[in-house]
């Protein structure tokens, strides 16, 4: 099984690991770009499902790529900041066939994500749509950010 | 070049295709796995093109090279701030086959289901031998 942590410093912090890792997404990009895909990178291999995890004042969002799931075969539970997802994926054997060509893969698979804060567990929406699996995760209130007012004496 | 070793259909990747076409669209230009599998009446493709509604994809049919194009765009909002970032916002898969005169290219289905790609290309009816009457004139 893969655990992967989130950077507990977010996005668009000044800090030392945080350069580190924009620059190392940046080297990826740029990878990417020149070879053609994410599949030829090497540090990705047996990494499944792929997963972009983002935020917004409100929200996290993490989607991962399980395209020929059904709904019913997959699982999502939520452990403090960790949000696991795990299923099958089973294409129907053909009968009678030769097969030329097997570069999809099938079986079970897990992964667990850390987020880099609480989120409420009990109001997580997951929706299955075109082989995107979508995660909605509300920030409690105290992990929004808040306004605070300047005053002058 | 990639080929198989069907009679019918030929697979060629996305870049042999990239150096004759110009992107047109955002995102990065992947190709997606395929399974081929064939049986007596039909040849099937399935392709996964995770993100790619049934509205997004293109199936084009040209000079006996069928393509298929799936666009999947991108589904985080503009106010996201993203954390971890393992597959591209916007995607276009484009994958292409050489087809034989041994396909009926007029009876070619496609379905798209969870962003899995389904082709079906029916065989050509094999002509049937056929007795002749001969009759005395």
């Amino acid at each position: 099984m893969i655990v992967r942590q989130v950077s507990p410093w977010g996005a668009g912090w000044n800090t030392p690991t945080a350069s580190v890792a924009q620059m190392r997404r940046d080297m990826e990009s740029l990878l990417e770009r020149l070879t053609g895909g994410p599949q030829t990178d090497g540090s990705m291999a047996g990494v499944f499902p792929p997963m972009n995890v983002s935020e917004d004042r409100d929200h996290y969002y993490v989607r991962a790529l399980v395209p020929g799931c059904d709904a019913a075969q997959l699982n999502v539970s939520v452990v403090h900041q960790t949000i696991a997802v795990s299923g099958t994926r089973q294409t129907p054997e053909e009968e009678g066939v030769s097969y030329h060509r097997k570069e999809r893969a099938d079986g079970v698979f897990s992964r667990s994500v850390t987020l880099p804060a609480a989120f409420d567990g009990t109001r997580v929406e997951a929706t299955y749509a075109d082989g995107v699996l979508t995660l909605t995760l509300p920030k409690p209130e105290a992990a929004k950010p808040r306004r605070v007012t300047v005053q002058t004496s | 070049m990639a080929t198989d070793k069907t009679q019918g259909l030929q697979t060629r990747e996305a870049r042999d295709i990239a150096t004759t076409t110009e992107a047109t669209r955002p995102g990065m230009l992947l190709t997606p796995p395929v399974d081929i599998f064939e049986d007596l009446n039909a040849i099937t493709v399935l392709a996964d093109m995770p993100g790619v509604g049934p509205g997004e994809l293109k199936i084009d049919l040209h000079d006996g090279v069928l393509t298929i194009t799936g666009h999947a765009a991108a589904r985080e909002g503009s106010n996201e701030v993203p954390l971890l970032h393992e597959y591209p916002r916007e995607e276009t898969f484009q994958r292409s086959f050489t087809l034989s005169e041994a396909i009926d290219q007029e009876q070619i289905r496609a379905t798209l289901k969870h962003g899995v790609l389904r082709l079906r290309l029916p065989k050509v009816e094999r002509a049937k031998p056929r007795q002749i009457t001969i009759q005395t004139g």
